[in-house]
């Protein structure tokens, strides 16, 4: 039963994850483009 | 368009919520292996996913390639019309199909490959085509390896093992190194023709499946391994349950691919007018 | 200029460079040698279970050589800045490919014919299949390292860690084509099976991405 637990948890940790390399892209981003835009 | 894009991933992670609903309380227990079983919700659409997200590279690939010459263009075009039309007429005239094939899926699946390729040809640019494709396989990825997760969490409980040199695990592994090696060819790569390369990495890839799949099929028959995930037919309520879930995902992998995309858009202007601003200082 | 005469200058000037360094040569056969030895310390079996392995050790051994006998492929031609002048003259790409590739073959089996005989001493082996298949099954295996080991070093020249990309990119996509190496060896070593299937995935895993190198070099080589 744990292995079912684990495993919906570990899909959702790896979605995650990804999503936080998303959002961590992204405001890279923002702030070359700040950057670009004072220069 | 950015206004739709949080109610959409409201909309998604509601139906994400019933689909995670519907599979842990009210598709029926599986008689052999319990509740264990219910992995197969989402090991399953994961999988399928995956596999549509890749052949969605597959495409957006050729279409990058074949766009600079006209010619090519052009046969390609017919080439797709062909492969519709082709499984189409062999889905209803050919007589002995393998065993659990249906003529219409066999039909879809060729009108599909047709649509999915003019869909993508008119709505993507060349440097479009480009950004999906990397989008997809980046997506694909994370997607493939959910299916790589979930697979062994599967089969530990069932049948006491962590692997088996099963058919979908095992193809789904070779898919996922042919990707992220693509992946790696991607960042790695400091030509100014990176997209010509990876197009070409997705190509080999694609010609590799049929041979992965002949090779696992025929190693099982020699050296005979326990099956994962069970073939013949499934109860109605469970397909149900399963295709909700499907559909689901898809819809998540959508917002994932629509995020990421737009970041990839962003990301490459970005690097232009940094490219340009270098050139300025240098004069 | 025709893709064979082509094929065939490229080739023996090769040859030819490789005969008068013997740099590459030298290196790569102690290379060899060294991991035939190893192989041999960390696998020591006894004589019934070395003919179901071997044809395992056999192909990842000769696979490891292969890597760093084709990451010098290129190297040559990046130092004097031949890629330039093939891409500015009019003959076929293809010729440059295949002259690169059948020159690896050849240099590959080289390796091999020196490997060989050491895993056979080492290990005590005797095949108790069909003894010639084993010459179809390494000429159709090299031939799969070879061709896509060639084209994706090709693809390699422009990359960081330009070494490691190759493995990187190959060994994926090379899996069907080991299975099929190592299982046709095995077949033919232990005798209790018929190679057949294997060598005919061997034949259609070459044909496939010998068309498919041949199709796709073009863009590689002006893709730098």
């Amino acid at each position: 039963m744990n292995f079912l637990y684990a495993a919906y948890a570990a899909t959702w940790v790896i979605h995650v994850v990804y999503l936080g390399t998303l959002v961590t892209r992204y405001m890279r981003l923002r702030r070359d483009v700040d950057e670009l835009k004072r220069k | 368009m950015k206004r739709i894009f949080p109610i959409l991933a409201l909309l998604t992670g509601a139906f994400l919520s019933y689909a995670l609903y519907l599979a842990l309380e009210v598709a029926p227990t599986e008689q052999t292996m319990g509740d264990v079983q219910r992995i197969f919700y989402y090991h399953v659409p994961s999988a399928w996913t995956a596999f549509l997200l890749f052949f969605i590279n597959l495409v957006a690939s050729v279409l990058y390639l074949v766009r600079r010459i006209p010619s090519a263009d052009r046969i390609a075009n017919w080439v797709v019309i062909a492969i519709g039309g082709v499984t189409c007429i062999a889905a209803f005239m050919v007589k002995q199909l393998p065993q659990g094939v249906e003529p219409s899926s066999v039909a879809t699946t060729g009108i599909g490959i047709a649509a999915i390729y003019f869909l993508i040809r008119r709505y993507f640019s060349g440097d479009g085509a480009d950004a999906l494709a990397v989008v997809s396989a980046e997506v694909g990825v994370v997607f493939c390896t959910v299916v790589l997760v979930t697979g062994p969490l599967w089969a530990r409980p069932v049948w006491g093992i962590w692997w088996t040199w099963d058919m979908r695990l095992t193809s789904t592994l070779i898919l996922w190194l042919i990707y992220v090696s693509y992946l790696f060819l991607r960042r790695f790569s400091s030509s100014s023709q990176t997209a010509v390369l990876a197009a070409a990495l997705a190509i080999f890839g694609a010609l590799d499946v049929p041979l992965v799949y002949f090779s696992i099929w025929f190693f099982r028959t020699q050296h005979p391994q326990p099956v994962i995930g069970g073939g013949g037919s499934i109860d109605p309520r469970m397909l149900h349950v399963l295709l909700i879930n499907w559909l689901a995902f898809l819809c998540f992998a959508g917002l994932l691919c629509w995020s990421r995309y737009r970041l990839e858009i962003v990301r490459r202007q970005v690097e232009e007018a940094q490219a340009l601003k270098s050139l300025e200082s240098v004069r | 200029m025709s893709i064979v005469s082509i094929t065939r200058a490229t080739l023996v000037k090769d040859l030819r460079l490789e005969w008068r360094s013997k740099d590459a040569i030298n290196s790569m056969l102690f290379f060899s040698l060294l991991v035939v030895v190893i192989f041999s310390f960390a696998f020591d079996p006894t004589a019934e279970e070395s003919r179901r392995i071997a044809g395992g050790l056999i192909w990842v051994a000769f696979l490891f050589a292969a890597v760093v006998a084709l990451n010098q492929t290129w190297a040559r031609e990046l130092r004097n800045q031949v890629m330039d002048a093939y891409r500015v003259s009019p003959a076929p790409a293809n010729g440059l490919f295949l002259a690169k590739a059948l020159g690896n073959f050849i240099f590959v089996s080289v390796l091999e014919a020196l490997m060989t005989p050491l895993f056979v001493i080492f290990y005590t082996l005797r095949p108790l299949g069909p003894a010639y298949q084993l010459v179809i099954v390494a000429g159709l295996g090299t031939w799969a390292l070879v061709v896509n080991g060639t084209f994706f070093a090709a693809m390699s020249l422009r990359t960081r860690s330009r070494e490691i990309m190759l493995p990187l990119l190959l060994f994926p996509i090379l899996i069907p084509a080991l299975l099929g190496m190592v299982e046709a060896t095995t077949a033919i070593l232990t005798g209790e099976y018929s190679a057949k299937f294997w060598i005919a995935l061997l034949v259609a895993y070459d044909v496939v991405f010998t068309i498919g190198s041949l199709m796709l070099f073009e863009l590689v080589l002006h893709a730098e």
